[in-house]
Parts: structure tokens; C-alpha cells; sequence
């Protein structure tokens, strides 16, 4: 390709930078940025996660100062994780990015509102590196629960600290999901009817309803959490007449939909890949994406599975136990309709298609081991400990990174107008694959033999399965160094792509367009054929 | 009836299933000559040995639900194998334009369903059955507090504290990070309802032999129960709520003994906890 072209690819873009990047209103650099603070804080929180690992290889304390220092580690990693890695990578990142050219929108509704999402979360993230530095650190998990996050358990501002950076968070997702709902509702182009609307905008949907009323309740229970720890009130205390479980209630009746707002659009994204490298359509279009409203809905009322131990009535228990269960017939029609989408098809392993089908199998794990926690009389022994943590790394580090990787891999040419050396990207996969899997599947057994999570030490007999977990935690770092050389490498070598690399199975507006996209997308709008 | 049928046959699937599981593991337990303790060991991948009814009818369960979810892994496994080989593109270079069957779409929809009903019977009977039990013979009283805990015998009139013993205090024989100065000394064959609360933040009553686990929490006293088998036995268990800086030094030790051995420790006990400070359940209790 030609200079002309790209610089008609650039045509009615800002030319100063601070004009075209700060100040953007342009929903695909706003995906951008998303996508590269996503992979910038996915280096911090996940090197918080090697030097963990580094520190629980062996029996002992060897690196960190004590258990404070421990805690501080855990919480940060959990927080970025989850706000600052797996959400503006699936949400701000491709969900920018794609959801606008896919319903053949011109940008998103609020461009402006967009604009201030994104530049929310950097002071976020600032604002939660400080919590985990001032006053010796936040050392309470990612849940946060008082009396040890109150101002006795944690005094000092750096919880405060944290609570602020969730507040920002929390804006950025509120006005984000405002944003998509908006997008999606009002600027389909003509034709395409709901109904029609590709799986991937569809998780979007369903994922910016959760963030819309989801949210507000984290950001009520920490304001409350702040109010307790400087201006007296007793909301959490109980010598005072307030309750700590409270805070668990309201904070789970967030953190519960955010683990589907971590998901769904994970299942959008592998919806599409399978899809496009079987050069069949996708298998149960409509239950596919009822499924995911279904999980959705279901998701606001399983809150208090998290909660089994605390002390609540054992009708209540049941109750929960019974909701969590259900969650498993939608979440197995996804499973089951993917693999019919492939059987019949005619498949072609790109590097997308590995990451989906790795996603599909490991899903699956972490999925059925979710059903063995669901059962409250069960959920006594391995509540906390790390059957627990292998059950949500199944889920979010092997469920929805292998998501992002997906979405990254698949689009990658897409964004950047450049291939990625397949080779490579194949080895980053099996490295990746290889590595979280020796790291988390251990984990099982440690938590069946009972070991507690947030332990900086532990009992000598977990040593062995420990160590083990280690060493996998090492190659995954190996293979994340690994992804930055596959992205240096197509940025140096600069192959150019085609407008949809992918062939006839690949039916979504995106690949309608030049790669990358010109600034402004569409001169007019896309007339939707089905 | 239909339902209760197919609740028979996958529990006696599960049952033979998980009992040659269940065996294989104490057969390589056994091998390494550890197949009796109440306590983690090296490379262990399964739970605990079951110690009490309450732990028998948990590792029931779980032994039921491991064959279950192995073998739906197993199925998609296989599913995606066989897709990806049958289907891939130099074996089959027209793809198939189906998207619809409704018998399959109704057929994977309702087998997950009679799945989790068959799972969800003894998980509330289970549920149910570990909740409460009128029929305990004594009561204890646990206190979660920054970095100890605190056992009191109500009927037997003292309290006393239990502190995980410092690595370098160690003596021969003793674990690291398990063993405590003071353990809780139940006489073996009891059932005993623990009242459970705390001083501080949040802690986590954890006995993984015995099944248990309640949080400790300000502000009101949680009610568990715990079933101690027959036999002379030593049980580990460790805070399970992050509680600060020293959440991984709190250990929780119950020691069964037998019933003569605990009215002498009892004797013991009185004698040398009554100088013991007590905390302000007690003097509250004593003023009345």
C-alpha cells in the first residue's frame, strides 16, 4: 500500500497530538488508549502476581518484609486486575473499538463522554499505586471488608486512598456503560434489528446494563466505608450499632455481576472467532444471545454464594445455593452452541482459534468447579482457600485473558493495519496455555488439603504443589515478554493487511473496512444486508 | 418415581466411581505412610480424610461431584477433539450452514438441569444436617482476635488463650505454623457447638478434617457445630479471613483425648487458667 492511502486513512484526523490523544473524541483511539493502559497496568498487576509467587515458591519468608507487605500485594493485584487490566481491555478497549463499526455507527453516542471514560481511570490507577505505597499500604484483599479496611484495622489514608481511585473507576464504568447502552439502542444502521446485531454487541449490552446498576452499589458501600472511617459515622461498625456483614452484602451484590461483566464480553469475542474459522454462521444465534442476558439477570441474585460462611441462615443459604446452580444452564448452552458452531464447519486454526477453543475447554474447568462451590454445605471446607482461587483464575486469568488475547489476535491487523508474525503468536500461545495451567491447576489440590488464601506463608506440607504453581507463574511471565515481542515485531516489520485477513467466514461490518479504518469509518452509512 | 430413580443410579455411578477414586488416594497416602492425619500432607490433591459425620457427608459429596464434573470435562474434551480433527478445513472444505436443531438445543438444556437437581438433594441434605443439631454435649466459646484465639469452656469455668508457637520456639516434632501453645482439648467422641465471635476484624474458623468453617465476626455470635470422632487425634486448622499482618500466624489446633484424660486436663486447666485475665464476656457473665 501506498503513503496516499494512509494518509487517506488519516483524513480529518487532529494533526497535533495533544489535540488527536487527549483531547479524542474518535471511538477507535479511544480504543486504543483503552487497549494500552489495559497491557501497561497488565504489566504492574501481573509482576505483583510473579513476585507473589516468587515469595510462596518455597516454605518461609524470603522476600517481603512480613504479612503486611503480603496483603498489600494481594490487594493491589486484585484491584488492577480487575479495573485496570480485564475491563478497559474488553470493554474500553475492543468494545470502543468494535461495537460502533459493527452496528455500522458512525461513533459512539456521547464521543465527548467517551473522551472523559478513558481519562478517568489514569488518575484512577494513580490514585491506587499511591494506596498500595502512603502509610505503608492498603493490605486488605480486593473485597475490602471492614472492620479491617475501617479506621482501626487500616488507618492511615491509604485505604482512603483506594476508595477514592474505586470511586473514579467507578465513574469511568458508569459513564462508559451510559455510553455503549446509548450506542447500541439508538444508532444501529438501518436494518440491522436487535435481533440481528452481532454477539459481541450484544455482550456489550447485556455487560453495560450490569456496569449501569451494578456499579452505583460499590460506589454507595464504599462512600459509606469512607464516611465510617473519618467522619464517625458507624454504617459497618458494630459497637456502634452498624454491621460489617452489610458491607459484605452490598459489596457482592457489585462484585458478583462484575465477575460477568468480566466475562461477557469475552463470550462475544469468541463467539465471532469461532464463527469466522468455521465458515459456519453461529450455532443458536438467538439462545446465544439470551444466554447471555439469562446469565446476566441471574448474576444480581447469586450474590451472597460468596457469603456462605459469615453466619446467614441456612433457608437463606439454600436459596443461594439453589440460584448459583441455574447459572450453569445458560452459561452450558454458550458452551454447547460454540461447539455445535464448529462441528459441520470447516476450520481453520489461526491464532485466534486457538485462544477460543483454549478459552471453550478452560472455561469449562473453571465453570464446573464453580458448581462443586455453589453447594453451601461443601463451600464449608473450601470457602477462602485455594480451590477458590484456582476456580476464578480458571474463569478470569485463563477465561477472560484468554478473551483479551483473542480479541487482541483477531483484531490485531484490524487496529493496526499490520500482521503479526504467526509463529511467534503460535509460541506465545502454547507458552501462555502451558503456564497458566501449571500454575493454576495445582491450586485445586492446595485448596482441597485446605490452605487458606492471603497467606504470605504456609505449612511446610503445601511446599511441593507451591512450587510447582511457581514455576508456571514463571513461564506465563516468559510468554507475556513473549506477546511484546510478537507486537514489537509486526510494528518493525510493518506487514501489511489485507481488509479482512480471515476470509469468507469473517461476515461482520469491521472487516468491511480498510485495516485500519479510516479516521472516520464510514462516509455514509453501511447499508446491512442479512 | 422418575426423578428419585435417576437420583438412585448416578449416586451408586458416583459411589462406586468415587470409592475407587477415594481408594486410589489412600492407597498412595498410604504408601508414603500418612493415611491418618488430621492435617495437610505433602502433594496431597484431595481433601482431607474425613474425620466426624460432618466431614464423611461433605467428602461424600465432593467424591459424588468430582466424578461429575471430570467427566462433563472429559465429554468437551472430547467434543472439541473430535470437532477440531473431523471438522478442520482439510478434511471437510464445505462447511455445513446449520444453525438450528431444537431436539439438541432442548436436549442441553435439560440434562444440565436433571444434573443439578440430582447434585442439589444431598447438597441440601448435607447443608441441613451441618447447619444445626440439638443433640451436643458441650459448648465452647471462640474468639477470633489480632493474631490468637480464645477458647472458653462456659460450664467448666476458665478461658484461656491460643498462640501459634514462634518457628524459633519449635521443639521436636512440632509444626511449623500449626502447632499453637494452648490447643483446644475436646474429649474424643463429642459433639460440641462452638459459639463463634470476634474481638477485632473479621477472622475464619477453619478445621478442613472437621468440615468446618465460620467467620468470626464483631458484633454477633455466629453458632457452628463440630463432630469429634472416636479416637486420640490431633487436628490442624488456620485462620481463613485476611486479618492483617500476622493472618498466616493464627493457627487453630482441636487435640480429642480421651474421657479420663480430659476431666484430668480439665482439673489442669482450672488451675492454671484461673489466674488468667478474662475477657469481658466473662466478667460480664460473672457480675450477673
Amino acid at each position: 500500500m501506498s503513503a496516499t492511502t494512509t494518509e487517506h486513512h488519516d483524513h480529518g484526523a487532529p494533526s497535533s497530538f495533544v489535540k488527536r490523544w487527549l483531547y479524542s473524541t474518535n471511538h477507535k483511539d479511544i480504543g486504543t488508549m483503552y487497549l494500552i493502559f489495559s497491557i501497561l497496568a497488565a504489566f504492574i498487576g501481573g509482576g505483583l502476581s510473579v513476585y507473589m509467587r516468587m515469595e510462596l515458591m518455597e516454605p518461609g519468608v524470603q522476600y517481603m518484609e512480613d504479612g503486611h507487605v503480603w496483603n498489600v500485594f494481594t490487594t493491589a493485584h486484585g484491584l488492577i486486575m480487575v479495573f485496570f487490566v480485564v475491563m478497559p481491555g474488553l470493554i474500553g478497549g475492543f468494545g470502543n473499538w468494535f461495537v460502533p463499526i459493527m452496528i455500522g455507527a458512525p461513533d459512539m453516542a456521547f464521543p465527548r463522554m467517551n473522551n472523559i471514560s478513558f481519562w478517568l481511570l489514569p488518575p484512577a490507577f494513580i490514585l491506587l499505586l499511591l494506596s498500595a505505597v502512603a502509610d505503608g499500604g492498603a493490605g486488605v484483599g480486593w473485597t475490602i471488608y471492614p472492620p479491617l479496611s475501617g479506621k482501626e484495622g487500616t488507618p492511615g489514608m491509604s485505604m482512603d486512598l483506594a476508595i477514592f481511585s474505586l470511586h473514579l473507576a467507578g465513574v469511568s464504568s458508569i459513564l462508559g456503560a451510559a455510553n455503549f447502552i446509548t450506542t447500541i439502542l439508538n444508532m444501529r444502521t438501518p436494518g440491522m434489528t436487535l435481533h440481528k446485531m452481532p454477539l459481541f454487541a450484544w455482550a456489550m449490552l447485556v455487560t453495560a446494563f450490569l456496569l449501569l446498576l451494578a456499579v452505583p452499589v460499590l460506589a454507595g458501600a464504599i462512600t459509606m466505608l469512607l464516611t465510617d472511617r473519618n467522619f464517625d459515622t458507624a454504617f459497618f461498625v458494630a459497637a456502634e450499632g452498624g454491621d460489617p456483614i452489610l458491607f459484605l452484602h452490598l459489596f457482592w451484590f457489585f462484585g458478583h455481576p462484575e465477575v460477568y461483566i468480566m466475562i461477557l464480553p469475552a463470550f462475544g469475542i469468541v463467539s465471532h472467532i469461532i464463527s469466522t474459522f468455521s465458515r459456519k454462521p453461529i450455532f443458536g444465534y438467538l439462545g446465544m444471545a439470551y444466554a447471555m442476558v439469562a446469565i446476566g439477570f441471574v448474576g444480581f441474585i447469586v450474590w451472597a454464594h460468596h457469603m456462605y460462611t459469615v453466619g446467614m441462615d441456612v433457608d437463606t443459604r439454600a436459596y443461594f445455593t439453589a440460584a448459583t446452580m441455574v447459572i450453569a444452564v445458560p452459561t452450558g448452552v454458550k458452551i454447547f452452541s460454540w461447539i455445535a458452531t464448529m462441528w459441520g464447519g470447516s476450520i481453520r486454526f489461526e491464532v485466534p482459534m486457538y485462544w477460543a477453543i483454549g478459552f471453550i475447554f478452560l472455561f469449562t474447568v473453571g465453570g464446573v468447579t464453580g458448581v462443586v462451590l455453589s453447594n453451601a454445605g461443601l463451600d464449608q471446607v473450601l470457602h477462602n482457600t485455594y480451590y477458590v482461587i484456582a476456580h476464578f483464575h480458571y474463569v478470569l486469568s485463563l477465561g477472560a485473558v484468554f478473551g483479551l488475547f483473542a480479541g487482541f489476535y483477531y483484531w490485531f491487523s484490524k487496529m493496526t493495519g499490520f500482521e503479526y508474525n504467526r509463529a511467534l503468536a503460535l509460541a506465545h500461545f502454547w507458552i501462555t496455555f502451558i503456564g497458566v495451567n501449571l500454575t493454576f491447576f495445582p491450586m485445586h489440590f492446595l485448596g482441597l488439603a485446605g490452605m487458606p488464601r492471603r497467606y504470605i506463608d504456609y505449612p511446610d506440607a503445601f511446599a511441593g504443589w507451591n512450587m510447582v504453581a511457581s514455576i508456571g507463574s514463571y513461564i506465563s511471565a516468559f510468554g507475556a515478554i513473549l506477546f511484546l515481542i510478537v507486537i514489537i515485531e509486526a510494528f518493525v516489520v510493518r506487514r501489511r493487511a489485507a481488509a479482512n485477513p480471515w476470509g469468507e467466514g469473517a461476515t461482520t461490518l469491521e472487516w468491511s473496512v480498510a485495516s485500519p479504518p479510516p479516521y472516520h469509518t464510514f462516509d455514509e452509512l453501511p447499508k446491512f444486508k442479512n | 418415581m422418575f426423578p428419585t430413580r435417576m437420583t438412585a443410579t448416578a449416586y451408586a455411578v458416583a459411589n462406586s466411581a468415587a470409592k475407587y477414586i477415594g481408594t486410589s488416594m489412600v492407597m498412595i497416602l498410604a504408601a508414603t505412610g500418612l493415611a491418618y492425619a488430621a492435617e495437610p500432607q505433602p502433594w496431597q490433591m484431595d481433601l482431607q480424610p474425613a474425620a466426624g459425620s460432618i466431614a464423611e457427608k461433605a467428602t461424600d459429596l465432593h467424591n459424588m461431584l468430582l466424578v461429575i464434573i471430570t467427566l462433563i470435562s472429559l465429554f468437551v474434551l472430547a467434543l472439541l477433539v473430535y470437532t477440531c480433527v473431523r471438522f478442520r478445513e482439510s478434511k471437510n472444505p464445505n462447511p455445513s450452514k446449520t444453525t438450528h436443531n431444537t431436539v439438541i438445543e432442548v436436549l442441553w438444556t435439560v440434562i444440565p438441569v436433571v444434573i443439578l437437581v440430582v447434585i442439589a438433594v444431598p447438597s441440601f441434605k448435607l447443608l441441613y444436617y451441618m447447619d444445626r443439631t440439638d443433640e451436643t454435649d458441650m459448648v465452647i466459646k471462640v474468639t477470633g482476635a489480632q493474631w490468637y484465639w480464645t477458647y472458653e469452656y462456659p460450664k467448666e469455668e476458665f478461658v484461656f488463650d491460643s498462640y501459634m508457637i514462634p518457628e524459633e520456639d519449635l521443639e521436636e516434632g512440632q509444626k511449623r505454623l500449626l502447632d499453637v501453645d494452648y490447643p483446644m482439648v475436646v474429649p474424643e467422641g463429642t459433639r460440641i457447638k462452638l459459639l463463634v465471635q470476634a474481638n477485632d476484624v473479621m477472622h475464619s474458623f477453619f478445621m478442613p478434617a472437621l468440615a468446618v468453617q465460620i467467620y468470626t465476626v464483631a458484633g454477633r455470635t455466629n453458632e457452628a457445630w463440630i463432630d469429634i470422632p472416636m479416637g486420640e487425634k490431633t487436628y490442624y486448622g488456620q485462620c481463613n479471613q485476611i486479618c492483617g499482618v500476622n493472618h498466616s500466624y493464627m493457627p487453630i489446633v482441636i487435640k480429642a483425648v480421651s474421657a479420663e484424660d480430659y476431666k484430668a486436663w480439665v482439673e489442669e486447666a482450672r488451675e492454671e487458667f484461673a489466674s488468667v485475665e478474662r475477657p469481658q464476656t466473662i466478667q460480664l457473665a460473672q457480675a450477673q
